[in-house]
C-alpha cells in the first residue's frame, strides 16, 4: 500500500521543501528570524519524541539539554573564537554525554519517578548557570551576548542573503538532515526495539533487546537533538542567559510533542510551529495568557486527541481517499 | 554555636512547610500513585484566596479557615473534572494533566493578581517569646503544622470515614465490595490534600512573599521530602520534611551557599530515588511479570 504511493510521497516532500527554503525571500527579515526559531523548536521537539515518544521515558527537563547545548555553544564562540558552524556538532557531541550519564541512573525510574527526577533537574537549571564559580565561563546572571554569522563569502556570488535569510537555511539544512537521521533510526530495527521497550519492556527483553543499552542511548541521541537545537537557538537569538531556561521551557516542549502528535516524527513540525507561534498571538491579550492557553491545549489534546495534529491530519486524509475511492 | 543552632531550628520550621506539602502528596500518591506535580500551584492559588479575603478586611483566623475550606472544595473539584477521566490512562498522560493544571493554575493567578510580589501577613507577632534562636513566626508554624498533623492522625485513626478512606488506597476493590464509595474517597483525598496544601502556602508566603511562582523552589524539597521518607508513607514523609529542611537550611549555611539551594533538592531526588527508591521508611514494591 505505502510502497505504491512512494513517488507521490516523495514529490510532496520535495513541494514542501521547497517551499520552506523559498519561504524567506517572501517575507520580512523578522518573521524569517521567528521560523528560525521554529526549525530549532522542531529538532528540538524530535529530540523528546525520540525519548518520550517512542521510548516512554518522561523528560519533563529537556530544558537542561537545550541550555546545556546553547551555553556549549555560546562559550565556545565567545572565550575561544570557534567558528558558529562548528559548535553544533560540539554541543551535540556534548549533550550526548550528559544525556547519557543521566539516562544511566534513569534506567532504574519510571513512570512518574523519571518524570519527577527531571522536573527537579528542569527547575535546578537556571541556578546552576547563575552559579558564581562557573561565573567566569557562563557570565553569570548576565548571560553571554555572541554575534549573528554572517552568510559565507562564497554564497555571494550567487545570490545576496541577510543574516537572517542564512540564519534559516542554514537551520533548514541542519534539521532535514536531523530528520532524515531519525527517519532511518525510527523506521528500523532500533526503532522498533525502542516501542517495544516502551509497550512491553519485560517481552523486548525476552526477544533479545538489550533494554539497558537502548534506553540510555535513546536518552544520549535525544539530548543531542536537544543539544544541537540549543545551539542554534542560541546563535539565533545571539544571546544566552539563566533565566531563558526555566521549567517552563521544559513544560513547551512538553506542549509541543502533545499537540504535534507523540511518538510522530512530523509532529515535531506541527509542534514547532505551535509553541513558537501561538504564545506571539496569545501575548497581546495578557501575559499569562499564553500559559492559560497552553495548559488548556494540554487538557483537550489528552482527552479529545491524544494523538495530536499529526494523527488528525493522517485521519483526515485517509477519510478523503477512502471517501475518493468510493466514488 | 549559637548561629549553628539558629540554622537547625529556623531549618525544622521551613521543614514544617515541606512535612506538610509532602503529606499532601502522599495524601494523593497512596490511593492513585500518582505524583502531583500541580500540589504547589494548588497551594499558591489558594495563598491567593486568603490574600483575597484579607485585603478584603477579613480577620486573618476566618480568612484562614475560610481558605482551607474553599481549598477543599476546589480539591474534590479538580479531582472530579479534571483528574477523573485520566485515572486509569498510561503514566504520561496522567503526568500532562497534571502539567496542565500547574501551567493553568499559575498563569490564572498571574492574570487575575498579576504577577508583582504581594506582602502576605504573620498572624504570630507575639513579643513575648522574641529569642535569638527562633523568630515567632517559625515558632508559629512549627505549632501549626504539629496540630494539623495531629488532627489528621485522629482523622485516619479514629473516625469511620478515615478508616474508609484508608481502606479504599489499601484494596479499592475489596472496599468497594464493603460498600464503601472508592471514587470519593479519591475525590477527599485530593480535598485534603489541597486543604493541607493551603495551610502550608499560608505559612509559607509571609516568608517567600506571594507570587505565582513562589511555590517551585519549595514544592521541589517536598518531593525530595516525600521521596526521603517514602512516598506511601506519611509519618515517613513528616519526618522526611523535617530533615529535608534541616539538610537544606545547614547545607545553604555551611557548604554550599544559598545560591545552590536548589540543586540539594536534586542531588538528594536523584539520589534517594537510586540508592533507596522506596525511600527510608516506605513500603518495598514487588512487581509480577
Amino acid at each position: 500500500m505505502e510502497r505504491t504511493k512512494s513517488p507521490l510521497r516523495w514529490i510532496a516532500i520535495l513541494v514542501v521543501l521547497a517551499a520552506l527554503v523559498a519561504l524567506p525571500f517572501l517575507i520580512s527579515d523578522y518573521r524569517t528570524f521567528q521560523f528560525t526559531q521554529a526549525v530549532v523548536y522542531a529538532i528540538v521537539l524530535l529530540g523528546l519524541n525520540i525519548l518520550t515518544g517512542y521510548n516512554g521515558q518522561i523528560s519533563l527537563g529537556h530544558g537542561a539539554f537545550y541550555a546545556i547545548g546553547a551555553y556549549t555553544a555560546a562559550i565556545l564562540m565567545d572565550k575561544f573564537g570557534v567558528p558558529y558552524w562548528a559548535t553544533l556538532p560540539a554541543a551535540g557531541v556534548v549533550c550526548f554525554v550528559f544525556g547519557f550519564l543521566f539516562g544511566l541512573p534513569a534506567l532504574r525510574l519510571q513512570g512518574h519517578y523519571l518524570a519527577l527526577a527531571t522536573f527537579a533537574l528542569a527547575v535546578a537549571t537556571p541556578q546552576v548557570l547563575k552559579y558564581k564559580r562557573l561565573e567566569e565561563w557562563t557570565g553569570g546572571v548576565q548571560g553571554i551576548v555572541i554575534m549573528k554569522p554572517d552568510p559565507p563569502e562564497w554564497l555571494a556570488s550567487f545570490v545576496t542573503l541577510s543574516q537572517d535569510q542564512w540564519l534559516y537555511l542554514f537551520s533548514l539544512g541542519v534539521a532535514a538532515v536531523l530528520f532524515l537521521v531519525a527517519w532511518n533510526l525510527l523506521r528500523g530495527r532500533a526503532g522498533r526495539a525502542l516501542v517495544a521497550l516502551r509497550d512491553h519492556p519485560i517481552a523486548a527483553e525476552a526477544m533479545g533487546v538489550n533494554g539497558p543499552v537502548y534506553k540510555s542511548m535513546a536518552f544520549g541521541v535525544s539530548a543531542l537533538y536537544t543539544g544541537v537545537g540549543g545551539a542554534l537557538g542560541a546563535i539565533a537569538v545571539q544571546f544566552v542567559a539563566p533565566d531563558s531556561f526555566t521549567a517552563f521551557l521544559s513544560i513547551s516542549f512538553l506542549v509541543g510533542i502533545v499537540v504535534g502528535g507523540i511518538a510522530t516524527i512530523s509532529g515535531a513540525i506541527y509542534g514547532a510551529l505551535f509553541i513558537q507561534f501561538v504564545p506571539n498571538f496569545a501575548d497581546q491579550i495578557s501575559k499569562a495568557a499564553p500559559w492559560a492557553i497552553y495548559g488548556l491545549v494540554l487538557l483537550v489534546f489528552i482527552y479529545a486527541m491524544p494523538g495530536g495534529v499529526a494523527w488528525m491530519l493522517h485521519f483526515v486524509a485517509a477519510r478523503v481517499r477512502a471517501l475518493l475511492a468510493t466514488r | 554555636m549559637e548561629a549553628f543552632l539558629h540554622q537547625l531550628f529556623s531549618g525544622l520550621a521551613t521543614g514544617g512547610i515541606y512535612a506538610a506539602l509532602a503529606l499532601a502528596l502522599v495524601m494523593i500518591y497512596q490511593s492513585t500513585h500518582h505524583i502531583n506535580f500541580a500540589q504547589g500551584e494548588m497551594a499558591m492559588f489558594s495563598t491567593y484566596l486568603a490574600w483575597t479575603f484579607i485585603d478584603a478586611g477579613v480577620p486573618y483566623w476566618i480568612a484562614f479557615v475560610a481558605t482551607v475550606g474553599v481549598s477543599f472544595v476546589l480539591g474534590v473539584i479538580i479531582e472530579r473534572v479534571v483528574v477523573r477521566p485520566v485515572e486509569h490512562a498510561p503514566v504520561l498522560s496522567v503526568v500532562i494533566v497534571f502539567i496542565a493544571l500547574l501551567v493553568i493554575l499559575n498563569s490564572v493567578a498571574g492574570w487575575i493578581y498579576s504577577y508583582t510580589i504581594k506582602t502576605f501577613p504573620s498572624p504570630f507577632e507575639w513579643e513575648a517569646v522574641r529569642n535569638p534562636y527562633l523568630a515567632p513566626h517559625e515558632i508559629g508554624t512549627v505549632g501549626v503544622t504539629v496540630v494539623v498533623l495531629l488532627l489528621l492522625y485522629a482523622f485516619f485513626r479514629y473516625t469511620s470515614l478515615g478508616l474508609a478512606m484508608r481502606a479504599a488506597a489499601q484494596n479499592p476493590v475489596s472496599s468497594r465490595l464493603a460498600g464503601i464509595r472508592v471514587g470519593w474517597m479519591l475525590a477527599l483525598g485530593w480535598g485534603l490534600a489541597a486543604a493541607i496544601g493551603a495551610i502550608a502556602g499560608m505559612m509559607i508566603a509571609p516568608v517567600v512573599y506571594l507570587d505565582p511562582n513562589m511555590m517551585s523552589g519549595i514544592m521541589l524539597y517536598a518531593f525530595a521530602a516525600a521521596l526521603l521518607g517514602g512516598i506511601d508513607n506519611p509519618i515517613g514523609a513528616v519526618i522526611g520534611g523535617f530533615v529535608v529542611g534541616v539538610v537544606e537550611n545547614l547545607a545553604g549555611a555551611y557548604v554550599v551557599g544559598t545560591e545552590l539551594k536548589l540543586t540539594v533538592a536534586l542531588v538528594l531526588i536523584i539520589g534517594v530515588l537510586l540508592f533507596k527508591p522506596s525511600g527510608l521508611f516506605g513500603r518495598r514494591y514487588v512487581t509480577r511479570v
